[in-house]
């Protein structure tokens, strides 16, 4: 007896609103979807729904089908550049930059001499703008007036740093990655400072190395922290515009997706439409990497 | 400062606008349509956003309010925002009267009605060449444009290092090729060269283009009328690999103004460059030193009749409800007085009116206003005979693969020819 009136105590729980209740939550709720609607979903559907016209910004839309895209993949020189790029960054933040900010995290952990000093030293550029980070890798790599060829010395034969198409995409990485490393160093180093020393300690007393401590034990303890790198990294590498924006505008060897959206959509004679077939494929791309995240993220929180 | 070229990406700002273009794009179209005011009022949308056009318009500007009883109003906008925003500009609520640039660019507006025609001020202009009249003139046959100021581009030198190694003025290719190799064997990079920002180089193109096929080809090719796999197509890069190894190496790694100081330090002997580009980066006892002399001459068929020199001007917007005060006010724009007074402030151009006094011309404007008024014809810059977006999207990067790679011809010009199929087609 008591069972049924139990189940149906709880049936009835939440029809305990009032018709007031409803109001507030539906526009609590409401305010929030439509204004998701109408920034998020609507731009991207229409972005969506542009990259299926030539529409040039002012005379009228015309359907031209997948047009764009055929002309995208086969006829526009600097997409596969571009797109190569924009994997080249995600694979160069991840596997070299944040791996060394975490280097670098674990070393300041290990409270080295002046480690204060070198904290701040690693985070200094993460203050910067991209853009900003730009212009003093001009300063730096300019072939004629560049710092470094000063220091190589090399006056007969300077090295082209930012014009040399096979050379400057690295200089621009090397740059990137100069932020972007105090950037995750202050991120492993706050989630380093949570990590129980008892279970170092364990680990120590169980006879475990110091390197297998680190990859054992200390490494899944941080694994939220992982996760928010993994996602700041992705981010980082697939909005990347302003640095090679501020140094030649994103092009003999600097494409990236995000140029060429920029490129295509301002300016006097809009191709309105064809960027946005551009835009259509970043978003594929990033698409690709927010699911794979979720999946992710869903099982581990399964498994947790 | 240069008061801006067409699509010359003066690089500082073309740094900033990395930050700045999409803020810029944004918020302009309602920078440019706060603006309402009363009848006796006349207003203007210009780019001149440097600080000495910027003084030297207010000049022209507080004159004709004297000598009128209009009132103008100036509505200055970021001259890189400004070209960027222009279709929004005039799809919104554009000024009467707005700072634009000759040629295609201009032709491009007005065929798509954005324009009022002005056919009958110029039935009663007085001073302006046949060649400036084309340039102001639409596809229909109508004209749209009263033109302002010029800036003519040839090859610049120093004087002073032409004296010293006994270097003379090369007229024909030949002999610029024979003047390019003594001056590379004599240690110092013949032709200095900076395309980072994409357009320099354009300027040689054209000039190549024109001197071996003639103007007409060049415009038509610019036009998208004819195959850039044209053999004339090829052999204009043809050439230009041939002056390669004389060309400063490095091109796509060094600003405009880069190349322009090492002419200055003496570590070049020539550049081709625009009038306003080179002084600024010479030093004020320097800038005598500077001189020019014209592209030379590849086919004599076409000699050096033609000079590139972009000319920049004000158009009169369709939608403006002021059309007589807009026309009276580009009457007096069209006068040599207008002209004077600006040029007096801003000597880093040349006036178009032939009746504009030269008297407060340096030496340098002085040889210039010869060249652009013996030219039989004028051409605007590559920028500005083609459509934008083909110049933009497919030139700069076309040239400066050219640049790193001088001898794949072949699939370049094939490159071009198809991507442009594709744009000229859009329409």
């Amino acid at each position: 007896m008591p069972l049924p009136t139990a189940r149906r105590a709880k049936r009835r729980g939440p029809r305990r609103f009032t018709s007031r209740d409803l109001a507030v939550i539906g526009v609590l709720l409401g305010i929030p979807i439509l204004l998701e609607l109408a920034l998020i979903w609507g731009p991207t559907l229409a972005s969506i729904g542009l990259s299926f016209t030539n529409w040039d910004g002012i005379g009228d839309i015309h359907w031209v089908g997948i047009d764009n895209y055929k002309t995208l993949f086969t006829d526009y020189p600097p997409f596969w550049p571009a797109v190569r790029n924009n994997l080249l960054w995600v694979a160069f933040l991840g596997l070299v930059a944040t791996p060394f900010g975490l280097l670098l995290a674990v070393l300041l952990d290990k409270g080295v001499r002046f480690s204060r000093f070198y904290q701040s030293t690693l985070y200094m550029p993460v203050v910067l703008s991209l853009a900003i980070v730009g212009f003093i890798a001009q300063l730096v790599f300019s072939r004629d007036q560049g710092a470094l060829n000063a220091i190589l010395a090399n006056k007969n034969d300077p090295v082209d740093w930012l014009g040399d198409p096979d050379l400057n995409i690295w200089m621009v990485l090397l740059a990137a990655a100069w932020r972007h490393t105090g950037y995750v160093m202050i991120l492993y180093l706050a989630g380093l400072k949570s990590v129980d020393p008892s279970l170092k300690e364990a680990a120590a007393i169980d006879g475990a190395s110091e390197t297998q401590t680190f990859f054992r034990v200390v490494l899944p303890t941080l694994r939220p922290v992982n996760i928010i790198v993994g996602v700041i990294t992705v981010i980082e590498a697939l909005r990347a515009f302003d640095i090679v924006y501020a140094i030649n505008h994103g092009r003999n060897g600097l494409e990236l997706l995000s140029v060429l959206v920029t490129d295509n959509i301002i300016g006097e004679a809009s191709r309105i439409g064809f960027g946005s077939a551009i835009a259509v494929v970043l978003l594929t791309v990033s698409l690709g990497f927010i699911v794979t995240y979720l999946v992710q993220e869903l099982r581990g929180g399964k498994k947790g | 400062m240069a008061p801006s070229s067409s699509g010359h990406r003066i690089s500082r700002r073309a740094l900033l606008r990395g930050t700045a273009a999409g803020a810029g794009a944004v918020a302009l179209p309602t920078l440019l349509t706060a603006c309402g005011g009363p009848g006796n009022e006349v207003k203007i949308g210009s780019n001149a956003s440097d600080a000495v056009p910027r003084k030297a318009f207010a000049e022209v500007f507080d004159a004709y309010e004297k000598k009128s009883d209009k009132k103008v109003k100036v509505n200055t906008v970021n001259h890189e925002a400004f070209q960027e925003g222009i279709n929004r500009y005039l799809k919104g609520t554009p000024d009467d009267v707005f700072m634009w640039f000759a040629g295609y660019r201009m032709q491009f507006f007005a065929e798509q009605g954005q324009l009022a025609e002005i056919s009958d001020l110029w039935k009663g202009f007085d001073g302006f060449s046949d060649a400036l009249k084309a340039q102001s003139t639409g596809k229909d046959g109508k004209q749209y444009l009263v033109p302002y100021y010029y800036y003519p581009w040839a090859v610049f030198y120093r004087k002073s290092v032409f004296a010293q190694r006994g270097y003379e003025v090369p007229k024909t290719f030949d002999e610029f090729r024979a003047l390019a190799k003594r001056m590379d064997k004599d240690g110092l990079d013949a032709i200095a060269f900076g395309d980072k920002d994409g357009w320099p180089a354009m300027g040689t193109f054209d000039y190549l283009n024109m001197r071996a096929n003639g103007y007409d080809f060049h415009i038509s090719l610019m036009g998208g009328k004819e195959s850039w796999t044209d053999p004339k197509v090829r052999n204009v890069f043809d050439l230009w690999r041939g002056l390669m190894p004389y060309h400063q190496k490095g091109a796509n790694g060094r600003t405009w103004q880069e190349a322009a100081q090492s002419l200055a330090q003496k570590k070049s002997g020539m550049a081709v460059f625009g009038l306003p580009h080179p002084g600024q980066q010479f030093s004020a006892a320097d800038r005598d030193d500077l001189d020019f002399f014209p592209f030379p001459e590849i086919d004599s068929a076409y000699g050096q009749d033609a000079v590139e020199a972009p000319i920049d001007g004000f158009l009169l917007a369709k939608k403006s409800k002021r059309q007589k005060e807009g026309k009276e006010l580009m009457k007096y724009l069209a006068t040599p007085a207008a002209e004077e007074i600006y040029l007096k402030r801003d000597p880093n151009n040349i006036a178009v009116n032939d009746k504009a006094s030269t008297s407060s011309y340096n030496a340098l404007q002085k040889k210039a206003v010869d060249l652009v008024s013996n030219a039989k014809q004028i051409s605007q810059f590559m920028d500005r005979d083609t459509r934008p977006d083909f110049a933009s999207q497919v030139m700069i990067r076309a040239i400066q693969q050219f640049i790193n790679k001088p001898n794949d011809i072949d699939s370049l010009t094939k490159d071009i020819e198809s991507q442009k199929k594709t744009i000229f087609a859009s329409d």
